[in-house]
């Protein structure tokens, strides 16, 4: 397939882990501990993961699954708030495919729907746009969901069901924003990261000027990587290379999809139809000042959360799930208390179990060969008892 | 002692309003007339003369063709009901068929059993019942009993079809998914994945245009042919719902086996990689339905490869991995990238990926 087969090359791959185990020896904090580099984005995660990474990297390499992953960071209050707006009979409630399972304090978007909700898979707001237009006696809600990466498409669909005069189409928007998060991770005093692989498509909407507080203040190295193997390592060595120089900068390896100055149109469009909330629930992480934007009073008429009335309930996350700590790195996913015992796949306790790109999900699904045997046991002891 | 006079020629109703109403699930004269004008008009010539409410089997001809019958039943659901590739009524005979074969079973008795959703159309429910008829006789097998229920709008999706079959294995032949042991080699008989990718593509929400066809088929010639090859084939599984990945865990289990697979071995369309590609899909979940998942012993592995390879149904045929020592269950796979990763269960339903 071209455009990806080359950046699954088996051999430059043996080159590039050749040159990361090289530099990564050559690092004077390898000696007391391994270095510790977090991959913001939830589709590295997936990367990693899929094509067995981890077990290709030096044991001087650690690396630290970040929060990027919408679905998982998603706190269960709003998923009781979508499932109140589902419920409404007169609501056909659309949302992409991997937030149907992820869990409210009472049931998911999936069990809603097997109770008699009118929830559908959509790929895209556009497509639920369509469904407002097929449907006119019915109430269409979008789950706008996700970083900088979809929020450009949720504002422009409300921008054209503005030119198109659609009424019965809004968005329950859940849309958060990557940066404050990660200063966030930076100022919490139980992290010791070294450095980051910065999101690709993120950055393909806001540019890169963004992270430099990263480099200026925290005086960490940042490196926006693509998504295929070879740019994951790349990313890795380039990552590398600025510890070993003594540089902390924002350097873009995934230049081709991401200019330095981001996509002026996209931002046009998001600013057009969004504002920064205040602060915003992170499952795990809490509440952090401006992560979520809103949709400004021009666009209200679009907005679920103002045509439809939600509970908006904040729900703590249940006591035992340590994804918070998995999600700053403090832990690892197996690690926490109820991986792979009270927290499975079938039935998630916490958010990181939801979706394949959630970091907990990924190792019980893909596990990392190595450290995955270290957590069977457990798991193997919970299913005995 | 009286002969029997041989039974009138059965005279054969006929439907003549376009749609499906309750009045044909009644039991009555409109529904003789559906079963007649729809299905033993389609199957004339594989369903029997004289319909008794059961199918009678002599046990001296099933025993000509071995030592012990094999049994199985198989719903089907899908949506749409016609597809690149295929439509429901060939899923509902190569289905079956195919999880007979799988156990080394010679495939002869099907029933069939449909519930109809009211309102659907007759000229549709011909469709299938011809191409089931078509399918039957490919196959090699008959139709012997059925079943029609019309139920009311809603109450099922279009048209639900349950097939059992009865099938005969031959003496000494003994498969099993807990008969593999380490260093016996895993097969697959081709490119995975289209049938899983063409109902996708067919559903249309995804308005991706593709050419993938669905690879229903029915697999007890090839299968025959594999086992004349390869007599000391430990086990043959069908990859259906869940793929080839969940087939894997199985027999991983079963046998009490680690299996290990080269990603860069299994046979993949481009068309299925792209798909995959675009909506986070793994193809190794993804469901075929003519397509088996082969484990013989090291010294038949070339016979039987040859073998698949040779048959129509076996182009891309490939030794895809090998059953090793190891912690029991676990399935890995070396990634074309030269990394290792679990291929574990997959939980519900693939979902596709936000971004």
């Amino acid at each position: 397939m071209k455009y990806t087969d080359e950046f699954r090359d088996r051999e430059k791959a043996k080159i590039l882990i050749k040159e990361i185990n090289k530099l990564a020896a050559t690092i004077e904090i390898a000696r007391t501990r391994p270095i510790n580099i977090m991959e913001v984005c939830g589709g590295h995660t997936h990367s990693i993961f899929r094509y067995g990474l981890e077990g290709m990297l030096p044991d001087a390499i650690e690396l630290v699954h970040g929060p990027g992953c919408p679905v998982c960071v998603l706190p269960m209050g709003r998923v009781d708030d979508c499932v109140s707006i589902a419920e409404r009979p007169e609501v056909i409630f659309t949302t992409f495919g991997d937030a149907m399972r992820v869990p409210g304090s009472k049931k998911s978007l999936q069990q809603a729907k097997a109770d008699g909700a009118d929830v559908r898979m959509v790929y895209s707001p556009m497509d639920a746009l369509t469904l407002a237009r097929k449907n006119p006696d019915r109430e269409v809600v979008f789950f706008g969901l996700g970083f900088e990466t979809t929020m450009p498409s949720t504002a422009l669909t409300v921008l054209q069901a503005e030119t198109d005069g659609i009424e019965n189409f809004s968005v329950f928007c859940n849309h958060i924003t990557i940066v404050p998060t990660i200063k966030a991770i930076l100022d919490s005093p139980d992290l010791h990261l070294d450095g980051f692989l910065g999101p690709g498509h993120v950055s393909m909407v806001i540019g890169t000027a963004p992270y430099e507080f990263i480099a200026c203040f925290y005086k960490r190295p940042m490196v926006v990587a693509g998504f295929e193997p070879l740019d994951v390592l790349q990313s890795i060595w380039m990552v590398l290379k600025q510890i070993k120089d003594g540089r902390a900068e924002i350097e873009n390896q995934y230049a081709r999809i991401v200019p330095e100055a981001g996509n002026n149109a996209a931002l046009a469009a998001v600013g057009k139809v969004y504002e920064l909330r205040e602060f915003f629930e992170w499952r795990g992480l809490g509440s952090i000042d401006h992560s979520g934007v809103k949709v400004r009073d021009d666009y209200a008429r679009f907005d679920a959360e103002r045509k439809f009335a939600i509970p908006g309930v904040k729900i703590a996350d249940p006591k035992s799930c340590q994804c918070g700590e998995v999600l700053k790195g403090v832990i690892k996913p197996w690690q926490c208390k109820v991986f792979g015992i009270a927290c499975t796949p079938e039935m998630p306790l916490g958010a990181l179990m939801v979706s394949s790109e959630g970091a907990c999900a990924a190792y019980y699904q893909y596990g990392g060969v190595k450290k995955h045997t270290a957590a069977r046991p457990d798991a193997s002891v919970a299913a005995a008892s | 002692m009286n002969m029997r006079p041989p039974p009138p020629k059965r005279v054969l109703g006929g439907v003549f309003i376009p749609t499906v109403t309750l009045a044909h699930g009644g039991g009555g004269k409109a529904m003789k007339d559906l079963i007649d004008d729809v299905f033993i008009s389609a199957f004339a010539g594989a369903a029997p003369e004289v319909l008794e409410d059961q199918a009678r089997f002599d046990l001296t001809m099933l025993a000509t063709h071995g030592d012990r019958l094999a049994f199985t039943t198989d719903s089907f659901v899908v949506d749409p009901l016609f597809f690149p590739g295929g439509d429901i009524g060939k899923l509902a005979v190569y289905g079956t068929v195919n999880d007979l074969a799988v156990g080394g079973a010679k495939p002869l008795y099907l029933s069939c059993a449909v519930v109809i959703e009211e309102g659907m159309q007759v000229e549709t429910l011909r469709r299938i019942a011809l191409s089931m008829a078509e399918a039957v006789r490919e196959a090699g097998v008959s139709i012997v009993t059925g079943d029609t229920k019309v139920v009311q709008r809603g109450a099922c999706d279009k048209i639900f079809i349950t097939t059992t079959g009865i099938g005969v294995i031959r003496p000494g032949l003994e498969l099993g998914i807990d008969h593999v042991t380490p260093g016996d080699a895993i097969l697959v008989n081709g490119l995975l994945g289209d049938h899983g990718a063409a109902i996708l593509c067919a559903r249309g929400d995804m308005e991706l245009e593709t050419s993938i066809e669905s690879d229903c088929a029915a697999l007890h010639g090839l299968i025959e042919v594999l086992l004349a090859a390869a007599p000391g084939t430990r086990c043959i599984r069908d990859a259906t719902r869940g793929g080839v990945a969940t087939v894997l865990n199985e027999i991983a289990n079963a046998s009490g086996v680690s299996i290990e697979i080269d990603e860069a071995l299994t046979p993949l369309r481009e068309e299925v990689r792209g798909f995959c590609e675009i909506l986070g899909l793994d193809p190794l979940y993804l469901a075929n339905e003519g397509k088996i998942v082969v484990v013989v012993p090291p010294e038949e592995s070339a016979a039987a490869l040859a073998a698949l390879s040779g048959h129509a149904l076996g182009q891309g045929s490939s030794i895809i991995g090998h059953a090793v020592r190891g912690e029991a269950g676990r399935v890995t796979m070396q990634t074309v990238f030269g990394g290792r990763r679990i291929v574990d269960m997959l939980v519900g339903e693939q979902l596709p990926r936000i971004c």
